[in-house]
Order: C-alpha cells, then structure tokens, then sequence
C-alpha cells in the first residue's frame, strides 16, 4: 500500500523521499541532468565507435550480388537478413558488432563458400526489401568506373535458356592470381580427388549432374593431370580461361587468365586446390583492363 | 494542451511532466466522484486482500510473454526450418510474401540513403497503419526482445533494490527525444543508419535467427547498467525506437482506459509501470473525467491491469468496446 501521494514518476521504492528544502531539490534536479547528459553522450559516443571498421577493415568485405557501393550499400541495408536466409548454399552471413555500422549486413567468405548461382537468378537480389542489392542500380548512385559489367553476366547453368544471364551491372569484385607460383596448372601439377580435401564444407552445384541441388564439394573427386578448376568450375561464361603466358623466366606456362566479365563470385577462390588459395577475389575492385 | 488529453500524451512522451490539472478542467462527473469517493480503512484492508489473489493470475504478463516468445520463434523456426513464414528478422521481414518493414529502422534508412523504393515504402505503410491500430508502443512490450530480458532485468534491480545494494538513478525522460534526434541528424549527415549498429532489438533478433555473436556483449552492458545503475534505462531514457512507435500510437484504437468510478487510489499501478507518467491521473483528484485513455507513451503490456483488482483500468478498442459516457450531472 503507498501514501496517497506517490513517490515522483520513475523514482525507486528505496529511495528515501529528498526534504523538501528548495536547495536539495535543485542540486538533485542538477545531479539528475548531469547523469542525463554523461548517459547520453556515452551512448551517442559508444555508438560512433561503429565507423572505425568501416573505415579500415570492411573494405574487404565481399558483398553478395547486386549491392551498391560500399557506403550506398550500408545506407541502404536493413540489416534484416532476407538475403541470408534465401542463399541455397548459405554464402551470406550476416556481420557482427566488430563491423560497427556494418552490423547485420551479409558478407561472403568466398574461401569457405563461395556464391556460385545455383540460385540460378541471384536469389538475394530478389529478397532484398530495401535496394540495398539491386539488379538494375538507379543513375543517380554513384558506380566507380570499371565496376560495371561489359555485359549482364551468362550463367553457363542457364546458357540455353531464354533468359541465360544473371542481370545485374555491376561486379562484386575480381578474381586475381595473387600467388602464380603456388598455382597447380602453373606448375603443370594435376588434382587427384575432392579439390579441397574430404574434410572441405562448402557447397557447390553441379548442373549438369543435377540441375538445382547444391552438393558438397568434398563429395566431388577430380582426377585432372594438369588442374583447371578455376577455369571448369567457374559459373560465368567468358570469364577466365587457362592461357599460354610467358613468366620473368622466359618459359611459356599454362596460366589462369580474368577476363572482364569476371563478377567476382569467389567460386575460383573456394575451389583452388593451393593452400592458401593462389586464386583470390579482391572484393569491391574495380576492372582495370588485361 | 488540455492536460490528461490525448495530445498532452504526446508531450509527456517527449519528456514533459505530468501537470497538475486546474479547477476548471474537471467535468461535472468527475468532481462529484472526487467530491463524493471516500474510502475508509476498511475498504483499504479489503483491497489489500484481494490484491494479493489478484496479483497471482498475471492474466496479461502470461499472454505478453506467450505472444514476444511466440514472435521470436515464428521467426527462428521459419529460417531454421525453412517453412517461409516470416522472413527475415524484426527490422525487416516478409510474412507470408507480404513486406514489413521496422519504422524507425525505415527512418534511419531513409534519412540515411536518402532514396525510397517501392518494397520498403510498401513494408513501412503497412507496419506504420498495423501499429497505429494496436497502439504505436506495443511493439516494445508485446514484440521486442529487449524488453523481456530487460523485465527480468528489472526484477533482479529491484531485489537488489530491496536489499539496499543497488540504488534507482532516474535520468531525464527529455534525453529519449534528444536522442532520437542526434541519431536522425547523424543516420543524415553521415550516410550510415548509427543507431542500428547499438539496437538491442536489432542485435537480439538477429543472434535468435542467425546465431550469437560479440554484439551480445553489448546488450549484456546495457542490462547490467539497468540493473545496477538506472532501472530500465534503456526502454525509458534511450531507445529511439520507443519514441517512433510512441508517436505512431498517439491515436490508436487498442488502449489502456481509466475508469475513475473503481479507482481506489492505491497507486500500484504505477509502481510496476515502465512509464508512470502515462498513470499520473490515477492519483486521488487528478482525475479530470471518469474515463481517460492512457497517453502515448504507454506500452499496452497490461501490467497494470495485473496489479490493479478493482478493474479500474482496462483494455479498450475504439470502435469495439462499449463505453459509457460521462454521467451529466
């Protein structure tokens, strides 16, 4: 049971009840807007701590298909996650706290599971609510040169198809062989088994075994005498291929070429049998020309 | 502003005081019930009683707490078992097909990218028009997940409150609407939604789909500062969120009425409040009609309705429930 006339609104049961003598009343009334203010800036303060990563290390970050540029791209997100949730081989993840105002956006990492469309449309376009991931970017966003795809991307899964392309503009990234030296065809090594080890989790589809259900790529053995998997596995017609190239040794190697119609998928990378992959996504780069 | 109005809700929302109302604000039936209303001790000894059996029941703390529980897992089971009911999580979802879209993660969005598409607009109108019939706030207490830990939170703040080891620091409410602007200026000026990288709602409806992270860390800093620091500080002084739903919520139809008639005054109603400046009418005299809505900042979580035996207030809908009218006298 309370006194007919309560304690101040908010104000704790323990509390014992100030004098009412004006000069108590004012220096917790200052108290109380000093607390007010250190609670807020720690908050406004606490919360601002989110653009560092977003400055240093988000750049790296793989965006799925579609997104803007990087800052339209945190804009624009909800954070929500429809995008993860309809990826068939689970690419998208979204960020933790450590992003700072990335939270909650999907990234890929391609070395573990790449996006490889066997959603055979971009899928996570399609579920975007915000246009954060767009198939047509509206002209007023800004698009970095060479970002843009010479030609909506040919999914060879669909390549006879009425409708054979992926339909978005712009790249995600580009694939680069960042190590020739531990490339198999480089060496003019071959590949004996699953091209990552029994152990591998990731996923893959395989259309012309089965049209629409991803597998394990771990379930999928090779045995290649000089190795092409960046080249046979590549989703996207015309966008690498194995060349003849002369190295600083004068010697003419079988090496894997990206061609511009590259959109930066990741599967070269997840299938690279080299460790750690000779082949990488530089994630958000731009075509710089062969 | 008409004090105990429906607008005077508003302005208690963005951090006014309750005022006191003037003589001249009573309606004749209300001042002959202020006038006539005696209540001996005996009745008070009653009321004791039944409080006490009343208290048990938890009537709406039970569905409250069956429906944001059965929220939750609407979501996590649509994803973990893939059965596509509700996509997504609470900033932006998809139920049965049909976009929804948080409306302050919409306003940060927006004042952010500065550009609106057809989804999100779609998303928006539609959680916009569902809240402002339910009742803007009752989104924090019937959905969002913070609030239930922050519920059990403030049990163990008051335990520790009783034992006199923590003590109740109440900051002021003004700071919610200061805030709620700084975010909106800076989601503007810098192009990134700020305020969604420290939602606890955001960042808890996320781990419960996608799995656990660093970002509970945070949500676990925010509950120890309410349990040790300032009792649910977070839903009463911070969340910009809130303050949305609140301002959608100023005329919905589902509320909370007050029947002065079957007010006894005790005032336990306000003691378990998240918000008890939305109850300052419940005090003997203040009252300046017999039925009065409860103000915009009120969270519809009933748990007023729980402690209060006499069936002074009540759950209404405009439109639905039967509503006597003022007795002219």
């Amino acid at each position: 049971m309370s006194t007919p006339e309560g304690p101040p609104a908010g104000a704790a049961p323990a509390a014992p009840a100030p004098k009412s003598a004006t000069d108590t009343r004012a220096r917790d009334a200052r108290r109380r807007f000093l607390q007010t203010a250190a609670v807020g800036a720690g908050v406004v303060g606490l919360s601002l701590l989110g653009l560092a990563p977003v400055l240093t290390r988000n750049k790296e970050r793989l965006r799925p298909p579609g997104a803007l540029e990087e800052h339209d791209f945190l804009a624009a997100c909800i954070k929500c996650g429809q995008c993860v949730q309809v990826c068939p081989v689970s690419a998208l993840h979204p960020a933790d706290l450590l992003d700072g105002f990335g939270v909650g956006a999907p990234f890929i990492e391609p070395r573990k599971q790449a996006c490889d469309f066997s959603c055979d449309v971009a899928q996570c376009i399609l579920a975007c609510p915000t246009g954060a991931l767009t198939y047509h970017r509206p002209p007023f966003l800004p698009t970095r040169e060479g970002s843009r795809l010479p030609a909506p991307p040919v999914l060879l899964a669909k390549e006879k198809e009425p409708e054979p392309t992926l339909n978005f503009g712009e790249r995600m990234g580009v694939a680069r062989l960042a190590r020739p030296e531990a490339c198999l065809s480089v060496q003019g090594q071959g590949v004996t088994g699953p091209a990552r080890g029994p152990r591998f989790d990731g996923k893959k589809r395989w259309a012309e075994t089965d049209r629409w259900t991803p597998v394990d790529v771990a379930s999928h053995a090779y045995s290649l005498e000089r190795c092409d998997l960046c080249v046979r596995e590549c989703p996207i017609r015309g966008a690498i291929s194995i060349e003849d190239v002369v190295g600083k040794d004068g010697v003419s190697k079988k090496t894997p070429v990206v061609h511009d119609a590259c959109v930066g998928c990741g599967v070269c990378e997840m299938m690279c049998p080299a460790e750690p992959a000779a082949i990488v996504i530089d994630a958000r780069e731009a075509w710089e020309g062969a | 502003m008409k004090p105990q109005s429906r607008l005077d809700g508003l302005r208690l929302l963005f951090g006014g005081e309750p005022q006191k109302p003037a003589p001249g604000d009573f309606s004749p039936g209300a001042r002959h019930l202020h006038e006539t209303q005696k209540l001996t001790k005996k009745d008070l000894l009653a009321a004791a009683e039944r409080h006490a059996e009343h208290r048990k029941k938890k009537t709406w703390l039970k569905r409250r707490w069956a429906v944001l529980i059965g929220v939750q897992l609407l979501f996590v089971i649509s994803y973990r078992l893939d059965v596509q009911l509700v996509e997504g999580s609470l900033t932006g979802s998809r139920f049965l097909g049909f976009h929804l879209i948080d409306l302050n993660a919409a306003l940060q969005l927006m004042l952010a990218h500065k550009h609106l598409i057809v989804n999100l607009f779609i998303g928006t109108a539609t959680i916009g028009l569902v809240w402002a019939v339910l009742g803007g706030r009752t989104f924090c207490s019937w959905v969002c997940p913070y609030h239930l830990l922050a519920e059990w939170a403030e049990r163990l703040h008051l335990f520790l409150a009783s034992k006199k080891l923590v003590k109740d620091h109440p900051l002021h409410r003004g700071l919610r609407t200061g805030l709620w602007a700084v975010f909106a200026l800076l989601a503007y000026g810098t192009g990134y939604t700020v305020y969604e990288t420290i939602s606890p709602t955001g960042i808890l409806s996320r781990a419960l789909i996608y799995g656990p992270g660093v970002a509970l860390g945070w949500v676990a800093s925010l509950l120890a500062f309410e349990v040790l620091y300032s009792r649910r500080a977070f839903c009463r002084y911070l969340c910009p969120i809130g303050m949305t739903y609140g301002v959608v919520g100023t005329f919905s139809a589902v509320k909370v009425t007050y029947d002065l008639a079957k007010c006894q005054h005790e005032l336990e109603c306000r003691k378990v409040c998240l918000v008890p400046h939305v109850l300052d009418h419940v005090m003997k005299g203040r009252a300046t009609k017999e039925h009065l809505d409860v103000g915009a900042d009120c969270t519809r979580c009933g748990r007023c309705l729980d402690v209060c035996p006499t069936g002074a207030l009540t759950f209404t809908v405009t439109g639905l429930s039967r509503r006597p009218k003022e007795t002219p006298r």
